[in-house]
This record gives structure tokens, sequence and C-alpha cells, in this order.
């Protein structure tokens, strides 16, 4: 069964088409990636998944509801999470503070109930702490959970925007450039990580990545856009020799060399 | 080097002999005692009464900051604020009516925190809440009611009490209608709408005496009702205290106040540390990013609204009550920039920082900006060498001005910023960890100390 399925998508602004009449399915526990270069489209197709932007044409099934025109906050609430490629943590908020926003619509505590601090509203929230701090734990970041976001090293911010989106026990989770200016030890960690979203918690990722190394490595199925349209897909082999692939990235002449 | 060092640690150790321990109890109790003597014995209206007034005042913080026991901290400010101040009140009542004056305050700023601290919403018409309140009452319990309709007639003076509850729900009303339109607004452009509509509600109230006669106009609406004072018989009789009627609303407006602020407290209090709360400042670090929490943009938003101008409305009722008179300059764009100005100060997002910049702010614009402009003024007539132009009482708001330069300059968070909870575990799992909390203490008291 798809867990997401987007046809035909198409979205303009201006005169520019960003996303021009894109599909993509992505089938239950998979890692999928989007790839091409810069200006593709590739986080604009993000945007109009997570409802950011609505599409011009098309329609998106997520776990068999139509999603597409709803608004950001329902689609996440449905179970889609995403993390940004310019990292947006709440940077004045403690980690574990951030994780707990992710957990809001988990959170059910009635308006009177918290004036009054009702048992029921200091259980709920105890109990979200407590989950929290598994969900740092899970990213390796609980001794870090009462200092700012904004003072966290780079690295730690990204894992931290993963354990923000696990706080709000999604179904798809996107990342969008998961590992952008990391070193390759980092890399490795964050590759190590994503693979365990899916191996371990039964999660379907979809990944915006430039890091051929990590797409290689860990995609079951990689779908590449160029100027907004889907130009490939299939897995690492199969996308490795296709000739559009290589002229979208390295120009004309390079797909005839290595072909 | 070895010299400040250890003038540092006795500083260090005064101050922790001093917000702890024995000597801790010792000297807070007496510091109080020591005022409370003062100002009892000698409640005259003058500078050596407003230094110590201010320093009865300044013991509330620094009871608060202090590390001792809670129920200890708490039995002192009781009696402070619930017994020497009320007692002080009529034997002075300037000084009582500064409190209450402070109280409101408290109240309208931290109302403005929930949308400017908390939400990260910045208001600046945040007095036309504090205005519908104020002219609810106003109008529905005096003979302007009649005006409009000349079959109404006004409320009775007892439905003052469910008219603070009115207040608060009209309040709401308004911060979600005025919320309403500047719900897509972010920053300067927020900024400058919420001006323009609280200017609305001023001009409406200035200009709404005809066709039909609502608010009176610039008139205003005098002799607005007070509420029975019930409790009258009781404190002459049983209690024996012979105050007069006059008095007596002092205290029943200075208790009740006092016991909105609480509640206000406690309410800002609880939502901080909810799911709301979260949500809110969520909202104020990164709109796009709390949308894809899941969380719904234009709920909260409007809540924060709803819940700073309740405050507000609720605040409005008691004060046209106790002010007996209201008219639309009392509710202009000055009086919302004071109230952010206590904002501030204090340190956004803040509930005691909050408090504090009110209080400080009421001070500095009811006594101590006039006093040092009296004693100014009386060093000129006494032969000063300060130009006869220069009439220190018109240069108040000058200091005011000064002042908030300063701090912008050198303590742009505010005077007692917002501290992040710490997690409050048993165990310290890692060693930063435990320096991180290790650390508190000294943060917290260099905060205290400013």
């Amino acid at each position: 069964m798809h867990l997401l399925d987007a046809q035909n998508i198409t979205k303009t602004f201006g005169g520019l088409t960003a996303v021009n009449d894109v599909t993509l399915t992505i089938e239950k526990g998979r890692i999928v990636s989007v790839i091409g270069p810069n200006g593709a489209g590739k986080t604009t197709f993000f945007n109009i998944l997570t409802g950011i932007y609505k599409p011009d044409k098309g329609t998106i099934l997520f776990d068999g509801k139509p999603i597409a025109g709803l608004r950001s906050d329902v689609i996440a609430a449905l179970g889609m999470r995403r993390t940004f490629q310019n990292i947006r943590l709440f940077n004045n908020m403690t980690v574990l503070e951030n994780v707990l926003v992710g957990m809001h619509t988990h959170l059910h505590a009635p308006f009177w109930q918290i004036l009054v601090r009702s048992p029921g509203v200091r259980r709920e929230e105890a109990k979200a702490r407590e989950r929290a701090r598994e969900r740092l734990a899970y990213v390796g970041l609980d001794a870090k959970r009462d200092e700012l976001a904004k003072n966290l090293p780079y690295g730690d911010q990204r894992r931290l925007e993963i354990a923000r989106a696990l706080a709000g026990e999604p179904k798809l989770i996107l990342l969008d450039e998961p590992t952008a200016g990391m070193n390759p030890q980092e890399t490795d960690a964050a590759t190590e990580l994503i693979r365990r979203l899916r191996d371990e918690l039964g999660l379907t990722v979809v990944l915006i990545e430039h890091d051929m190394r990590l797409v290689m490595a860990i995609s079951e199925r990689i779908s590449v856009l160029d100027y907004g349209t889907k130009i490939a897909e299939g897995d690492a082999a199969t996308i490795r020799s296709n000739p559009r692939v290589i002229e979208a990235y390295l120009g004309k002449g390079a797909a005839g060399a290595a072909a | 080097m070895t010299t400040t060092a250890s003038s540092v640690s006795a500083w260090e150790r005064i101050k922790t002999a001093l917000t702890s321990g024995p000597s801790g109890y010792g000297f807070m109790v007496l510091y109080a005692a020591v005022c409370s003597w003062l100002l009892l014995t000698n409640p005259r209206t003058n500078l050596n009464t407003d230094i110590v007034f201010v320093l009865f005042l300044l013991l509330v913080l620094l009871v608060y900051r202090s590390q001792l026991v809670l129920g200890f901290k708490l039995a002192l400010v009781a009696v402070m604020l619930a017994l020497v101040l009320p007692i002080f009140g009529t034997l002075n009542p300037f000084y009582i009516d500064v409190a209450t004056q402070a109280g409101i305050f408290i109240a309208l700023a931290l109302g403005l925190n929930v949308v400017v601290g908390f939400a990260g919403l910045l208001d600046l018409g945040y007095v036309a809440f504090f205005a519908v309140g104020a002219y609810l009452w106003g109008i529905l319990s005096t003979p302007q009611i009649t005006l409009i309709n000349p079959a109404w007639s006004p409320v009775p003076p007892i439905m003052f009490y469910p008219f603070i509850l009115i207040g608060l729900a009209v309040g709401a009303f308004f911060g979600v209608l005025l919320g309403l339109p500047v719900l897509r607004l972010r920053g300067d452009y927020l900024a400058i709408v919420t001006l323009g509509l609280g200017e609305v509600i001023r001009v409406l109230a200035n200009n709404l005496d005809r066709p039909i006669n609502i608010t009176n106009g610039s008139q205003g609406i005098r002799d607005i009702e007070r509420p029975p004072l019930i409790f009258a018989g009781f404190v002459r009789d049983t209690l024996g205290w012979q105050l007069s009627d006059q008095q007596l609303y002092q205290q029943f407006f200075y208790f009740a106040i006092l016991l909105i602020v609480l509640l206000v407290v406690v309410v800002v209090g609880r939502l901080k540390g909810s799911r709301i709360g979260r949500a809110w400042e969520a909202i104020r670090e990164d709109e796009t990013a709390a949308i894809a929490q899941g969380i719904p943009l234009v709920r909260m938003k409007l809540l924060a609204f709803a819940v700073g101008a309740s405050f507000a409305g609720a605040m409005g009722v008691v004060f046209a009550s106790k002010q007996l008179f209201i008219n639309p300059p009392t509710f202009d764009l000055l009086r919302s920039i004071n109230i952010l100005s206590m904002v501030i100060l204090g340190g956004m997002g803040s509930i005691p920082g909050v408090i504090f910049g009110a209080v400080l702010v009421t001070l500095l614009d009811l006594q101590i900006l006039p006093r040092i402009a009296n004693v100014l003024r009386d060093a000129q007539r006494a032969g000063l060498p300060i130009p006869a132009a220069f009439d220190p009482t018109q240069y108040q708001r000058l200091l005011f001005g000064l002042l908030l330069i300063l701090m912008m300059i050198f303590r742009p968070q505010g005077i007692m910023p917002d501290e992040r909870r710490k997690e409050e575990l048993q165990e310290h799992d890692s060693i930063p960890d435990a320096i991180e909390h290790a650390k508190i203490p000294d943060t917290e008291s260099e905060v205290g100390l400013k």
C-alpha cells in the first residue's frame, strides 16, 4: 500500500514552473531520496507535501486521505513531519522543550484544566516529559536536554530537529538535506540514524540530499528532479547510469563521455 | 588579582549569609520589621517615607530571590502586603494608592506579556482592551445608559462583582475581534496595525457622543459606581476600626486588585508551563517551524490575544470603579507604550520580571521621578546653579526616557530576564550537566542584585 501518493503535482510562481507534473509514490517502510541540482524544485515539492504551498494541479493522498490544500498543521497532525534545509529550531527554548513542542498534537489538556492544573494535566505533562527524554536519548541528546537549542553544535542541532519530528509520532518523515554542512564523521552518524529510523521505528523516510555517497548507500529508490520535472526514478544503480541524470548534474558533454 | 578575588568572595559570602540559612531569616525579618516600624510610626508623605516605601517593596523582591523556605517567603510577603501595607494605607492614603496603581499595571503588563512576551506578537494598542472594560462598567453603572435608551436603567452597584468576569469575557471577545485582522501580519506591520486599532477604540470613545450619546465623548463619564461596602460593618464593629468610607474603599480596591493580581500570576504561570505556553513560544521563535509541529497558528494567536485582553478588560472594570471618572485621554497610545515599557524593562516573557517592571515604572511615574524633580527644584530655589529656564518638574519624562535608553544599551534583555526552566531532576547523569546545574545559584543572585 502506498503511504504517500502524489500525482501530477504542478506549482508555478509567476512565470516560473517550480514543480512540473511530478508524480511520486512511496511505499510504507521505505527510504526514498529526491535528488537534483540546486533549484530543481526539491524543497518546493516538500513544501507542497507539507502544506506550506498549495499545488496548482495534482492530488496528494497521504495514508489514503487527500491532503492537497490542507493547512500545514493539519497535515503535521495526520502524521507527516519534516526537518528543514536551513535548521529551524526554537532557538531560545531548551532542547527538551523543542521536543515537547513537537508533541503538541498529542497533548490534549483542555484550557480550563491547565488553569486549575488538574491531576490529568499533571499526568499528561509528566508523561510527555518522559517520552520527550526517550526521544532525546534515541538521538543521543538526553544529556543536553536543558541547553538552549541555539547553543548546540551544528550536528546536534540537526539531530534535535529529527528528535522533534519524531516526537510527533509520524508515519512519514521528510528530511530536507539532513547532512548539509556536516563533516564525514557527522554524515556517517546521520546516515546510521536515518537507517535506524526505518529499521527500528518502522518509519517511512523521504530525503532530499546532495551527498551522493549517503543517497546511494541508503536509498531504496531515488527520484531525480531537474527544472521542476521528474527526469528519472529507480534504484541507485539505475540512477547512476542514467544519461539524463548525468547530464543534469554534469552537463551535456559529460553524459556522452560517461556512456 | 588576589585582592579582587577575595573582595568578590567576601561580597559573595555576605550575599549568601543574607539570603540563606538562619542569618537569612533573621535579616529578612529584621529588614521587614524596621521598614514596617518606620512606615507606621512616620506616615507623612516626604522623601524619607518615599525611600522607606521603596525599600519596603524591594524586600518583596529580595525575599523572592532568596534561598529561604517557600512557606517562610510566602508568610513574610503576605504579612507585608496584606497587613503592614494596608495599615500604613489607613495612615497615609498616598502610598496605598501607589501600590494599588502598581497592582493594576502588574495585571495589565502580565496580560500584554502573554501577547508580546510569550507569543511574540508586538501589540501597541493593548490599552484598548483596558478602555473597553472601563467603559463597559462606566456606561452600564451610570445614568449614561439612559442616554442610549431611556428605557434602560443602570445596573445596581452590587453587579460590580459579576461585571469583573463580564469584563474578562468582553476583553477576550475584543481581543479576538482585534486579533482577527492582524493574524497574517508579523513584526513591524503588526505593531503599526495594532497601534491603529488601539487608536480607533480611543477615537470611538471620544466621538461616540453623537448621534446617540454612548460614551459621552471627550467629557468622559463621571460618578461611576463603586460596589457597596458589604464588609463595612465587619471592619467597624467586629474589628473595631473606625475607618471612613473613603479609607474603606481604598482598602477594598487594594485588596481586590491584590487578589486579581494573584490570580493573574497563577494563570499566566500555568499557561506558560503548559502545551499552550510552549506553542506560543514556538510561534514567537519560528512560525513556520511551529506550524510544521502541528500547532494551529490562528487558534493559538487568537488565544494569546484573548487571554491578554481579558485581563485588561477585567482590570478596566475595576479601574473605572476605583477612579470614579474615565475619559478618552486615559487610554491613549502613551498608556500602551508605558505598559509595553514595563514588559521590556522587566524582561519580556519573564513573569517576575514583568511584575518588577510594572512596579518599577509605576513607582518612577508616581513617586520617584516627581520626587527627584521636587528635590531639584528645591535645590534650584536654594541657589544651585541650574538655569531658571530649566524647570525640573517639566523634565520627568526626559529622565524616564534616559533610563529606558540606558537600559536598552546595557541590559537589553530586561532587569529579570526569563530563565529557562531547568528540569528538576535529582540525578546528574553527565559531568557537564552537573556543572550546568551547579552554576544556577550564581547567575540567579547576580540577576537579583541588579
